[in-house]
């Protein structure tokens, strides 16, 4: 196959960007998006020219490094399928591809395709946690977990933080990237406890990282390689509408230390 | 060099526990004057970078992803074992100890795996407590299976993502560290050299992989919690980023190197389909309980496999090995897969690949059961190959997966540098010379969560907190000489790209030091190694500069080391004269084709000792005693 | 030692300004607002209709609500805090969308978002210029005095839908009307928490419902108008 990329190339995070164009003359259906991009570098640096930075390591859909849009989808137009695992087979002979970053004012560009998406840990950070020391723990079968609960559970807590989401959202918006946290702990009896201080402190620092809001469009499932449900926003917003109209001031009692 | 393991005296199941009381403390007052390096934020480095800061010692963990989430233990699959017995089935922490240094053809230390499977249960607890949601029942229990031929159900499992719930549960623990102040983490940050003052390790030196600077960082230990080095075959089952830079300059700067040759192969991977190919994808092991295993009888024979008469294919493994078939151990599949390619009976485009067919499967229970068990596993298939196995039987071929070998560590995890630590699948400590399924990740979690956490506060009660103005000179001598270095990479300005180099070396050592090892084959190697390495600094072409984002000067720093590595890996497979687990040396094998272990002559540690550029390394032998299991010869006939 | 857990986040205040600083508080009031507005316009829909039994019925109705002041600015009151909240938190998450993608893409292709939600922010501006121009139109009469006069609201109607134009006007507000409730019903339930496999059917059909019912009962006043069945 003959491939024409338009691929954005961005020196730094504050230089302007543009769009190149590359030929790959040797595609074969086998494979991969990266692949066809590791070819596409290899003859650029033949050529001179520094070859395009993209982020990438497992390359088999679960380390969520790999982010890009293709042809104005990010992971390109294969559903549930991370860049990585994306096939050239699903493209045509003397197709031309843009390339673009995800882009969002919270994920600025650091070079070429390569986007700082520290903005998820910081998220993290906030409350994407159950409060529990090593050694802790009571055994594993104290707390009996319903099958179900722990089948949603587990297909919120798919997420690989790739930012698929929010490079999909209209509104740049980062709610199903939390939700699934705040749903994947919200729905676990060892996530309780601090189930509703968590959607508070989650949602916080996420509008506080400059995502947009939600107006429920739904593209971000769509473009989700886990196929995380919006049922996960429905339930944050419902945590935190929760949250906010019942959580007291703290306590000041202390700890009697 | 003297190696001593420091195990401690007393029967097998009191080591741990009387080992825990003789170590000395650090008062929670003073755990803050300490600061504490961990390279790596994977299972082994995540837990404990988290544990470590719970205690109060100041934690910096570095990783050379965007996020600490994107460690390669997100990648594992199958699960995690632990001597729970939750199935009755009789398990125990003996019998896990006792398959552990089996699995391991007799090339691990007791006291190590003992106390590995004493902790085992902790993990499971401590996961679940995080929110890791583990598979259950419908009453609400945790849910077990039988993985990688184990005759007790002891995996704990997480869909076909436990390596990712696992780490998230760890990286959780440890995001909450760091808002608490505890750790600092430092992201996109390569380590590319170890500060060693006055013999002890006494911090790092890293490039910020967005700015170029190189620095130092300072601390009163340092903990590598690398990960393996799967990637000096170029084409494996790790991530891309997996190097073995780290370990290697640790061992360069005085950590010896145990058992580099000890690598797994996995026998059940999607093959390679062209040049180009960047990695290979592991496809779970458990697919071998329903496929069945064949190739056709008549060499070059290239139908479709439906136009291949049944009485024309033959299953090798059921015909081989009657009583474990298509369940026969990685290697041996491994190795009869090869064998079978070797004679020109591979099947695909490349002649690489043998099928996993599960028509019989599909005929005896119906495709939605077959769906239901496989049906992930079957979509990741069609996805990378565009084939359908419902209707196709796979193409699978073995891939490198795990390496057993890394620094030599005590039982503390130390090595042999004083203050540096070694975790998970980055040291040699506890499979031997083969990995059962399903224990890396518990071996990294027991390193991070259960074992450091005691044994460090012993090694810093024993210093004076704070770097001393010889580490600091000696931190400014390390970023010169890493400055050098990135220097000279950028200015060769060759002809060829790293990644040619790194697929030439990857193919020496796959032809060489793969499945099947042999004297002439590794010398031959050893020959070529260097000659390769020499043509990396005279032609390499890395554009760009060292001050900004620059991935192929990443890439070839790391295959600057895997040139180097290469060669002691083939020394190491060169002098182990028999075969074990992971080694495999043709001259060594029964008349059958079993590998053929020599313990009288080699039922030791092969720790390497650099000695400079020009010269060989010395190898160390730590014996091992085995004081409560018989040494016994694996058959699978 | 450091044990944290989950912290107390967002800015300080009582607890309804930090719920209205928050993008999902802000949703919630968009929702709450709009049930208010999807009631009032239900009823008001309802009342309309008494077009189609002549004037007097219509005027009727007219004038006894308005002899319950009371009643009639209550109403008012309601519905205009409500359309200011709605349009304030509309406006600002919209600015705040726009914000968040400083550099567009060269190329976007939605994939599911439906066109109702992709107009919400343009039909709901238009929405608000019917309203205020309704306001003037019907209420106050101060546009096109020529065709108003007060407390004969039936006449207005007719007098009014009689011009051309401005039953064009009417009609293509309804239009935008019947795309902002369709998007908005569904989304309201998402935004107000209501997500299950059992509800959604609900949810869907009462879009549908809403939001071909009620444009449809308010188009039949200046259509009957024009086709000269209401006269
Ligand atoms: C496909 C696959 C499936 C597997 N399935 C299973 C399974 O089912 N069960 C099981 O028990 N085991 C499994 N394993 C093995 C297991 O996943 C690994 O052995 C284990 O996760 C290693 O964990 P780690 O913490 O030691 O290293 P890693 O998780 O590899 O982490 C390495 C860390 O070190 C950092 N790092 C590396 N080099 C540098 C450097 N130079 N500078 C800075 N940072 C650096 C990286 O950023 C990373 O954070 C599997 C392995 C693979 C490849
Ligand atoms: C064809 C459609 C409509 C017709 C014929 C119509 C008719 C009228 C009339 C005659 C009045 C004046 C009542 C009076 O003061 O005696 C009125 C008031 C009003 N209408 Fe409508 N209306 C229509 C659609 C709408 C819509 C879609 C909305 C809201 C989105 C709306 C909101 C209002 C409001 C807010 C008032 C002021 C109520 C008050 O004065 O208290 N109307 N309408
Ligand atoms: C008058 C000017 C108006 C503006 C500017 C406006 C704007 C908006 C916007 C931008 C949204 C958010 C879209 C989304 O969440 O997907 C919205 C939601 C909504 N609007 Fe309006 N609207 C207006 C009037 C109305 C009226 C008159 C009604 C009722 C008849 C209404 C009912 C709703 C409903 C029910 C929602 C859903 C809230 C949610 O999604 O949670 N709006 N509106
Ligand atoms: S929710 Fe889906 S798209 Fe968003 S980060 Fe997680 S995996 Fe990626
Ligand atoms: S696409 Fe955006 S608007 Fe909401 S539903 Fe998804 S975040
Ligand atoms: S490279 Fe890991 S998900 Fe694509």
């Amino acid at each position: 196959m003959k491939i024409t990329l338009r691929v954005w190339r961005q020196a730094g995070p504050t230089a302007a960007g543009r769009f190149e164009t590359y030929q790959a003359d040797a595609v074969s259906p086998e494979m991969s998006f990266l692949e066809m991009m590791d070819v596409v570098n290899e003859d650029l640096i033949a050529k001179g020219t520094e070859p395009v930075a993209f982020d990438h390591d497992c390359r088999e859909g679960i380390c969520g490094s790999c982010a890009m849009v293709i042809d104005g989808i990010p992971h390109g137009p294969h559903k549930a399928t991370t860049t990585c695992q994306l096939h050239m087979r699903s493209f045509h002979d003397g197709d031309t591809i843009t390339v673009e970053p995800f882009r969002a004012r919270a994920f600025p560009v650091l070079r070429d395709l390569s986007v700082d998406r520290s903005a998820f840990d910081r998220i993290i950070q906030a409350g994407g946690f159950v409060s529990i020391a090593t050694g802790n723990a009571p055994d594993a079968n104290a707390v009996p977990v319903p099958k179900d609960l722990a089948d949603r559970a587990m297909d919120a807590a798919q997420c690989i933080g790739c930012g698929a989401c929010v490079a999909a959202c209209p509104n740049a918006s980062a709610m199903l990237f939390t939700a699934a946290k705040v749903s994947h702990l919200g729905l676990l009896p060892q996530g309780q406890p601090e189930r509703y201080r968590r959607a508070l402190a989650m949602v916080g620092r996420m509008d506080l990282e400059g995502f947009g809001g939600c107006t429920n469009f739904g593209e971000c499932s769509e473009a989700c390689p886990k196929e995380i449900g919006v049922w996960t926003i429905a339930r944050m917003n419902a945590d935190f509408l929760k949250a906010s109209a019942t959580t007291r001031p703290e306590s000041q009692g202390g700890d009697g230390a | 060099m003297e190696l001593n393991a420091r195990i401690p005296a007393g029967p097998l199941e009191q080591k741990w526990d009387r080992h825990k009381f003789d170590l000395k403390l650090v008062s929670p007052a003073n755990k803050r004057k300490y600061s504490v390096i961990v390279v790596g934020s994977g299972l082994a480095g995540a837990s404990a970078a988290a544990s470590l800061g719970e205690l109060g010692y100041q934690v910096r963990c570095f990783c050379f992803q965007d996020s600490p989430r994107r460690a390669h233990s997100i990648a594992a699959q199958g699960g995690i074992n632990a001597s729970k017995n939750y199935q009755n089935d009789g398990d125990s922490v003996y019998r896990l100890f006792y398959d552990t240094i089996k699995g391991g053809d007799f090339r691990a230390r007791e006291a190590n795996v003992y106390r590995l499977a004493q902790v085992s249960t902790d993990i499971i607890d401590q996961c679940v407590a995080q929110g890791v949601p583990f598979a259950r029942e419908y009453g609400g229990l945790l849910s077990n299976r039988s993985f990688g031929g184990a005759q007790v159900s002891r995996t704990f499992y997480a869909r076909g993502q436990t390596g990712q719930q696992l780490l998230l549960g760890a990286y959780s623990a440890l995001e909450r560290q760091i808002a608490a102040g505890s750790v600092t983490m430092v992201p996109r940050t390569e380590m590319l050299d170890l500060i060693v003052t006055d013999g002890r390790a006494t911090g790092i030196v890293t490039r910020d992989l967005v700015t170029g600077a190189i620095e130092s960082h300072l601390a009163d230990a340092v903990i590598l919690a690398t990960g393996g080095y799967g990637n000096v075959f170029y084409l494996s089952t790790n991530a891309r980023g997996c190097n073995v830079s780290a370990t290697y300059r640790a061992y360069k700067r005085g950590a010896a190197f145990a058992n580099p040759c000890y690598t797994q192969i996995h026998p059940t991977c999607i093959p390679m389909s062209g040049d180009y190919q960047s990695k290979l994808t592991l496809m779970s092991e458990s697919l071998r309980n329903d496929g069945r295993v064949w190739v056709p009888k008549t060499p070059g024979d290239k139908r479709t496999p439906a136009d291949i008469p049944e009485a024309e294919r033959d299953y090798y493994l059921e015909r081989k090995y009657p009583s474990f078939g298509n369940l026969s151990p990685r290697d041996i599949a491994s190795r009869a897969a090869k064998e079978a390619c070797d004679e020109g009976r591979g099947v695909g485009e490349t002649g690489l690949g043998v099928y996993l067919d599960f028509a019989d499967a599909i005929k005896r229970l119906g495709e939605p059961k077959i769906r239901e068990r496989y049906g992930n596993l079957f979509d990741m298939y069609e996805r990378i190959t565009g084939e359908n196995p419902y209707r196709l039987p796979m193409r699978i071929f073995p891939a490198v997966h795990y390496t057993m070998g890394g620094l030599w560590v005590d039982y503390n995890l130390m090595s042999t540098i004083p203050g540096l630590f070694v975790l998970g699948e980055a040291n040699f400590s506890d499979h031997g010379a083969n990995r059962l399924g399903a224990s890396a990740l518990m071996q990294g979690l027991a390193d991070g969560y259960f074992v450091i956490p005691y044994t460090i506060g012993n090694y810093l009660a024993q210093v004076k907190p704070g770097a001393g103005p010889a580490a600091i000179a000696g931190a400014a001598a390390t970023v010169a000489e890493v400055t050098e270095r990135t220097r000279r990479l950028l200015s060769v300005n060759g002809g060829r790209s790293v990644d040619s180099f790194h697929r030439e070396l990857g193919k020496i050592m796959w032809d060489h030091c793969g499945m099947e090892r042999s004297a002439e084959g590794l010398r031959a190697a050893i020959d070529l190694i260097p000659g390769l390495r020499a043509e990396f600094w005279s032609s390499v072409r890395v554009l760009g500069q060292g001050e900004e984002m620059n991935q192929s000067l990443e890439k070839a720093g790391r295959v600057a080391d895997f040139l180097e590595f290469g060669e002691l890996m083939c020394r190491d497979a060169l002098h182990r004269d028999e075969s074990c687990g992971g080694h495999f040396r043709t001259e060594y094998q029964t008349p059958d084709g079993e590998a053929k272990r020599d313990d009288e002559g080699f039922c030791y540690v092969a720790a390497w000792e650099y000695q400079g550029d020009t010269k060989t390394p010395v190898m160390h032998q730590e014996r091992l005693q085995f004081d409560n299991v018989k040494l016994a010869t694996r058959s699978y006939k | 030692m450091s044990a944290p857990s989950v912290p107390a986040a967002g800015p300080a205040g009582s607890w309804l300004v930090r719920f209205y600083a928050s993008t999902i508080g802000r949703k919630v009031v968009m929702a709450a607002t709009g049930i208010v507005l999807v009631g009032f316009i239900t009823i008001h829909m309802i009342g309309n209709l008494l077009v189609h039994r002549g004037a007097a019925a219509m005027n009727g109705y007219a004038a006894l609500l308005q002899s319950y002041p009371a009643l009639v600015w209550g109403t008012r009151a309601v519905v205009l805090v409500a359309l200011v909240f709605h349009v304030h938190a509309a406006l600002t998450l919209s600015r705040r969308a726009r914000a968040a993608r400083p550099e567009r893409y060269a190329k976007l292709r939605p994939q599911v978002s439906t066109l109702a939600a992709r107009l919400m922010r343009i039909g709901g501006l238009l929405l608000a210029t019917f309203v205020v121009f309704h306001i003037l139109h019907f209420t106050t009469g101060t546009i096109l005095p020529s065709l108003f006069v007060k407390g004969e609201p039936y006449e207005n109607v007719v007098r009014s839908f009689s011009v051309v134009w401005v039953a064009l006007f009417y009609l293509v507000s309804m239009a935008a009307l019947a795309l902002h409730l369709h998007h908005g019903i569904w989304s309201m339930f998402q935004t107000l928490g209501a997500n299950h496999p059992n509800v959604n059917g609900v949810r869907l059909r009462l879009a549908w419902f809403i939001s071909v019912f009620i444009p449809l009962g308010f188009v039949s006043i200046p259509l009957g108008v024009l086709f000269g069945l209401v006269r």
